[in-house]
């Protein structure tokens, strides 16, 4: 085809591009681990394959935990009626707006050693010293629990809400009993949403940082094992470690993909959702609502945290179970002080350019091979590809592999210092932004009738007066919703930012680390709030319709 | 006279299948041609070359004395309304009929919204400007389409389908009303339709295409009465195909095909002898379904008392219209 021709440079362009952002730095780690003895030292130490088992079975563990959780809740608020059903539904995602550092040091605050839990307890029993230390791969399970079930709860909803009533009622005219019609109707119907959500929690949990860096302790995960090895200085070690851990990640990422399936209810068309029953009985009612603001209040307690310790004066807090001063005073100092507002406007900035970057790129893309088209469009598989790609491997290879490839100065090679460089941070934010941005609007084109654009041309609009006029307003919701989720990741990012900042644009995670070893810990919750602030806003202006 | 619209050989080729094959077609000024054929027969393709959304492999396009094959869609000046409408769902009706008016005459914005309300009178929607099209019946937004396909002053309206997307009900009074407003705007229009009906009652000449070729371009009493294939035969009106020996015994020559349509045929003492199976009433007339014998079956249209079911009956052609046997 003509305009196939005409086409094919852009996206061979294109494809070249992503290639060199984020293929080329994983096969630079790849080289570099297969050189020297690096792979022999790997396989001799036990420490290694601890840390890789760690990695797997905690994440196995915590698809497990999510699902328990996730799962019995989803079908209490699609197929059960109560009061307080709505708020609470909506109360139920709050994890999700939780940064992962920050839901750490909440979770820090709250049931650590010293946190509010632990004092409460110490004080009622009158204990010498703390009842508990959280740490551990308790410790990393729990945190994955509370943050990931919110995926086995959205995925499973939507599973549910598109089911066919009938289909149920028909499986009870076959004389299926409720448990029945559950195992053989119902959840093979919402398998699809189930693999998908295992899936993610699955990954995850395996490019979790945070909780396995602040409660791991002796307790190694590969994520940590890597920055550990590289701090040392053993930096073969930690190629082959990283490619290690990309390997367990494609591995996993292909076999659940394996049983996802199709979704055979696309198929069959939707059909009207099975109505909410409501509960019967007074006492019933009344337990699932004393049951529902337990859940919330648990749910939330993170939050309320987070905010409490945010008003406690630095050095003010010592024993007591509650803290005795309250002011304002970590706020006026993060905003009256150039230098500790510097993370905060840091953040914003790199969050803002390596969205915005992600945004054009996968504008470029889903321009070039996004729309609905008869016949094979060239570059489509690659491009499409290598957008996911940095979803399927843990943020930490990434980090290391920018941070490898960009150490050396080789223009030949397209490699360049920029190690030291406050660029090379805001790059690994874009490249971890990628596939946010590029799923968002490559499926924003897919759901693009062509006929619009052609219309659009037809009364006499240029090629770019139809997309500026046309298309860009119809992409906008699924702008909105990419732009905003890519914005709140790099916002709240500590995986990358551990690896690849320097002094001059230390974002707000790697300070809250910072005040949290200097004690501060009213100034490192402020952060966090502020964090947790900024995070909900973006969510929900780009939600909005 | 030179023809407004001129396809000179045009062919185009998907993958593997072959959209239009070396059509040739000429339509005058202000006429209307209907695109009839079956799904598959390239007859959007025809439509979708001649606005400009595909490229055409080998032949010229001309409007109005001018080879247009290698303009963008933008600058061909075509009208189309597209089967599903394509209304743009972030523009008001008003914005919408606008849209092709930006940037083309001088005067501003009072001039465009002059025009604007003059072509929503024209499709009898007065004063529907600020309406959100999501919030219009389907009748509604074809003339919405309509509307704004003719506002930028097009030199050739392009119709795909333009009816399917409509009840059955109001299709009829659509058709009626479509055709009173193209007569009255007077644009030379090209439209494409699987139904027989519709394109014998809004084109003043069909083309009839099968498998990307063109069949045959005529009135439709050419069509109907003289047929130029045994395709075109049978895919306007109902017909008898007979072959061999019955073909044989209705006058045909050897090697021939005879198609008889139903009213050709009437009951008589001598012709076939059949069977009357069924009878299908319709009013003013009854079809009769006759089984001749060695699995031949064919339909009579005759007086609603002229035969019942069960009936042995003779039956005598009084028009048949012959074809060679098509070989391939």
């Amino acid at each position: 085809m003509n305009s196939g021709n005409r086409r094919g440079l852009p996206g061979a362009l294109l494809t070249l591009l992503l290639a060199w952002l984020v293929l080329y730095p994983i096969l630079v780690v790849v080289a570099e681990a297969a050189r020297g003895d690096a792979i022999a030292v790997f396989l001799s130490r036990g420490g290694e394959w601890h840390a890789l088992w760690a990695s797997l079975w905690i994440s196995l563990a915590s698809v497990a935990l999510a699902a328990a959780v996730g799962v019995p809740l989803a079908f209490l608020f699609e197929w059960l009626d109560f009061p307080g059903r709505k708020t609470l539904g909506s109360v139920i995602a709050l994890p999700a707006v939780l940064p992962p550092f920050v839901g750490v040091i909440a979770f820090l605050f709250l049931y650590g050693e010293s946190g509010f839990v632990a004092r409460a307890v110490q004080h009622v029993l009158g204990l010498e010293r703390a009842p508990w230390r959280l740490q551990g791969a308790g410790a990393i399970l729990l945190v994955h629990a509370y943050s990931m079930y919110v995926y086995f709860y959205l995925f499973t909803r939507a599973g549910l809400a598109k089911l066919d009533a009938s289909m149920l009622e028909a499986a009870q005219a076959l004389a299926a009993g409720r448990w029945e019609t559950l195992r053989r109707v119902t959840l093979p119907l919402i398998r699809p949403a189930l693999a998908g959500a295992a899936l993610l929690v699955f990954m995850t949990a395996l490019g979790s940082f945070s909780a396995p860096y602040v409660f791991g302790g002796g307790f190694r995960v590969m994520t940590t094992q890597i920055v550990a090895t590289k701090l040392n200085g053993e930096l073969p070690l930690a190629m082959v470690e990283t490619v290690a851990l990309a390997g367990v990640a494609l591995g996993g990422l292909l076999i659940l993909r394996h049983t996802e399936g199709d979704d055979i209810l696309v198929a069959l068309g939707k059909g009207t959702a099975p109505r909410r029953r409501p509960i019967q009985s007074v006492g019933g009612r009344a337990l699932a609502t004393a049951a529902g603001w337990l859940l919330a209040l648990l749910l939330l307690l993170p939050h309320l945290t987070l905010g409490l310790v945010s008003l406690v004066p630095y050095g003010t807090w010592t024993t007591e179970a509650v803290p005795p001063v309250l002011s304002v005073v970590n706020y006026q100092r993060l905003f009256g002080e150039p230098e500790r507002l510097r993370p905060l406007v840091n953040s914003l900035w790199m969050a803002a350019a390596s969205t915005a970057a992600a945004v054009a790129l996968a504008l470029v893309a889903g321009a070039l091979v996004g729309r609905r088209r008869p016949g094979r469009i060239p570059w489509r598989g690659p491009i499409e590809g290598l957008l996911a790609l940095p979803w399927a491997l843990p943020g930490t290879v990434f980090a290391v592999a920018l941070a490898t490839t960009f150490s050396v100065q080789h223009p030949w090679a397209l490699r360049w210092v920029l190690v030291g460089t406050v660029v090379l941070l805001p790059l690994g934010l874009l490249v971890r932004n990628l596939p946010l941005t590029g799923r968002a609007v490559l499926a924003g084109f897919r759901q693009l009738d062509p006929a619009l654009e052609e219309a659009a041309a037809s009364l006499g609009a240029g090629r770019w007066a139809a997309f500026r006029r046309v298309t860009l307003p119809l992409l906008r919701p699924a702008l909105a919703a990419g732009a905003s989720l890519a914005f709140v990741a790099a916002l709240g990012d500590f995986v990358t930012a551990i690896v690849l900042y320097t002094y001059d644009n230390r974002p707000i995670s790697i300070e809250i680390m910072s005040s949290l070893r200097l004690s501060e810990l009213g100034v490192a919750a402020a952060f966090g709030v502020i964090l947790m602030g900024l995070s909900a806003l973006v969510l929900a202006v780009g939600a909005r319709r | 006279m030179t023809p407004f619209v001129r396809l000179d050989g045009v062919s185009k080729r998907f993958d593997t299948a072959v959209a239009a094959d070396g059509v040739t077609l000429e339509v005058e000024r202000g006429e209307v041609l209907a695109l009839l054929g079956p799904s598959g027969s390239g007859k959007t393709t025809l439509l979708r070359l001649l606005a400009g959304f595909e490229q055409a492999d080998a032949g010229r396009m001309i409007i109005d004395g001018a080879d247009v094959g290698g303009l963008s869609p933008a600058r061909r000046r075509c009208g189309m309304v597209f089967q599903h409408y394509a209304l743009f769902p972030h523009l008001d009706v008003g914005e919408n009929v606008a849209f092709g008016l930006r940037g083309k005459k001088p005067g501003g914005r009072v001039t465009v919204e002059r025009q604007v309300a003059a072509v929503l009178a024209l499709v009898d929607l007065a004063g529907f400007e600020r309406r959100r099209v999501q919030e219009l019946s389907g009748g509604q937004q074809q003339r919405v389409a309509l509307a704004r396909a003719l506002a930028p002053e097009p030199r050739v309206l392009l119709l795909d389908e333009p009816l399917s997307n409509l009840d059955p009900a109001l299709r009829e009074r659509t058709r009626r009303e479509l055709r009173q407003l193209i007569k009255r705007v007077g644009i030379t229009t090209l439209f494409v339709t699987h139904e027989q009906e519709e394109a014998f009652d809004l084109g003043d000449r069909v083309a009839v295409l099968a498998a990307g070729r063109l069949d045959q371009v005529g009135t439709p009493d050419d069509l109907y009465e003289r047929p130029a294939s045994l395709f075109v035969a049978t895919f306007v009106g109902r017909a008898n195909v007979f072959r061999g020996a019955a073909a044989h015994a209705l006058g045909g020559a050897d090697g021939q095909i005879v198609v008889v349509r139903p009213e050709a045929f009437r009951f008589s003492e001598i012709g076939i002898p059949g069977v009357v199976k069924e009878r299908r009433y319709t009013g003013a007339a009854a079809f009769y379904l006759v089984d001749g014998g060695r699995g031949e079956r064919f339909e009579v249209l005759a007086a609603p008392g002229a035969a019942r079911v069960g009936d042995r009956v003779f039956v005598e052609a009084t028009r048949v219209l012959t074809f060679a046997e098509e070989r391939e």
